[in-house]
């Protein structure tokens, strides 16, 4: 378990992190969010004890990262921002460095270095002095350093940053793959990425937690959660949104945007969690509209995100 | 255990920066430099033929000059580079201390140095083939003079850990060696001995390594010249090792 207690950092009069607390267990995929100098990065490099906190601290499965630093970091893997690796090394050098200083040694880190290049995909360029590598294999590199001890604790800036759509794809199975058994933590930008991977995501602004919540739980505080988006045909022009007052459950309906041949139509629930499409549906028969096509919104994490993070800078 | 693990780390950090330098053009044009060089000021200079004696006198009095640009070229790197490519911030989250990877870092850099002035052996198969000289003389001015590399490189490595930027961690180390050359320096005691009292002038002149290494270079193998030399590298690697402890940034 990690364990974040009440992170403070301060870089001069800035205030970088204010006063974070949270906790990863095993088998938790915990997805960091956030603006650009939320204080994602730095949260990161105090939980991996490259930064000492101003104030609190972090345990690392028991160990705390400052006062048993050297137990607690053996238990992590850490990939930091932009993957930094020596550029002058041969790919298998690097690991091997690497497993050395896990304390591999002998049969077991080679076995070590093998399986774990085989598993990033880097048999092929193992030979290969690191900067001649493009930038999706140096993350890689990267990355495959910070799984190469099995580590229980996975932390993990911007794993997916630079790489193109399948490299993308090939990074989130290989969290998911490992999650089970694994803590982990990482930053991104990229929203889908929290839905397609994360069991738990964390909105940091300014230095502070501003949401923690499942994707859909975060999902769910969207404005537009559980509102029905309806296509109808037809020119009703102004008429619209005055024709389905009376639908029960409905709380109000707005029009997105139409012209002479159709138009978009937003039903708001008065309660998001009961549903209500039948009924919409039930009522276009009755007025005789046609419809193209409907759906359940479900809420966009994008929305949410925007909303929370600017309230936030607006205070 | 603890001991153990201490020693393996540092001998992990080491092989993997001696493999750095030898991997890069920078050490053998820095070899070649010095040997150049040593060789240059040796037979032009101190006209090593012409005073016709069969010591090393001539070659080891120039190494304190010498090594004043050299080792901080050598040291600017150290983790000037680090900080500049971001790596550094793997290497301290590591499960090792930032004693094993300064320590580490210094000895790969001493031991490259070391090569280096291994490679000089030419000179003394020169003096043994034309006289007989004394071999004890020798080998202390050798030690002085690795020494006296080891401590540079200290310093060298401590201007290296407070900047990104290897040019002025250079100049800064460059400037600190030139104090502990000039303090000692005849030509500047001379100056000061003038108006200030003997003491504060011996005192100035023993931080000075051309104290110590011309002792050195003259055979006396002195306990309290090792001790200096080891000190000041001690100071150094400890502000170096509190220096990184507490730094703000990558």
């Amino acid at each position: 378990m990690i364990e974040v207690k009440s992170l403070t950092k301060r870089f001069g009069t800035q205030l970088a992190v204010d006063d974070i607390s949270f906790t990863a267990k095993k088998g938790e995929i915990l997805g960091f969010l956030g603006p650009n100098g939320a204080g994602k990065s730095t949260t990161m490099r105090m939980i991996t004890g490259f930064f000492p906190p101003t104030d609190g601290t972090v345990v690392i499965g028991g160990s705390d990262i400052q006062a048993q630093s050297i137990a607690a970091r053996k238990k992590i893997g850490y990939l930091p921002e932009n993957a930094p690796v020596y550029p002058d090394m041969e790919v298998f050098s690097y690991l091997d460095f690497c497993a050395e200083i896990r304390g591999f040694s002998g049969n077991k880190k080679t076995k070590r270095v093998s399986e774990t290049l085989e598993r990033c995909f880097l048999t092929n360029v193992k030979k290969q002095p690191i900067n001649t590598l493009s930038k999706g294999y140096k993350q890689r590199v990267c990355f495959a350093q910070s799984i190469l001890h099995d580590p229980e604790y996975l932390i993990l800036d911007e794993p997916t940053d630079g790489l193109d759509p399948n490299q993308k794809h090939e990074v989130r199975q290989m969290i998911l793959d490992m999650s089970a058994t694994k803590a982990i933590i990482f930053s991104t930008h990229i929203l889908d990425e929290v839905d397609a991977v994360c069991s738990r995501a964390m909105i940091i602004s300014d230095g502070k937690v501003v949401a923690d919540d499942t994707p859909d739980g975060l999902r769910r505080r969207s404005a537009f959660h559980g509102s029905v988006v309806m296509t109808v045909q037809g020119n009703n022009a102004s008429a619209w949104d005055t024709l389905f007052t009376d639908i029960e459950g409905v709380k109000n309906v707005s029009v997105v945007d139409g012209d002479e041949k159709r138009a978009t139509l937003r039903f708001f629930p008065e309660n998001p969690e009961v549903p209500v499409v039948d009924r919409i549906i039930a009522a276009t028969g009755q007025k005789g509209v046609t419809f193209s096509s409907v759906f359940v919104e479900q809420g966009r994490l994008d929305d949410v995100f925007r909303d929370i993070t600017k309230t936030v800078e607006a205070t | 255990m603890q001991n153990g693990d201490f020693l393996r780390n540092i001998r992990i950090i080491m092989k993997r920066e001696i493999a750095g330098y030898f991997g890069s053009p920078v050490a053998y044009v820095f070899i070649v430099i010095f040997l150049l060089l040593s060789g240059f000021f040796t037979f032009y200079i101190s006209n090593f033929f012409e005073v016709g004696q069969a010591d090393l006198k001539g070659f080891f009095q120039w190494h304190p000059w010498l090594f004043m640009f050299l080792v901080p070229a050598i040291a600017m790197r150290l983790w000037a580079e680090e900080r500049r490519l971001g790596t550094i911030e793997l290497l301290l989250t590591l499960p090792v201390s930032i004693t094993e990877v300064v320590l580490g870092k210094l000895m790969a850099a001493w031991f490259f140095i070391g090569t280096a002035l291994a490679l000089t052996f030419p000179m003394v198969l020169s003096v043994l083939y034309l006289g007989n000289p004394d071999l004890g003389v020798i080998a202390c001015g050798y030690i002085g003079s690795f020494l006296m590399a080891g401590t540079f490189l200290s310093v060298g490595s401590m201007t290296s850990a407070l900047t990104r930027s290897q040019v002025v961690s250079f100049i800064l180390a460059v400037v600190v060696c030139l104090y502990l050359i000039l303090a000692g320096f005849a030509p500047v005691t001379a100056v000061l001995s003038g108006w200030a009292p003997v003491a504060l002038v011996d005192l100035v002149s023993s931080t000075s390594v051309l104290t110590h290494f011309s002792s050195m270079a003259r055979g006396v193998l002195d306990l309290r010249d090792v001790l200096y030399y080891l000190s000041v590298m001690l100071v150094m690697l400890f502000i170096n090792g509190v220096v990184l402890q507490n730094r703000e940034s990558a």
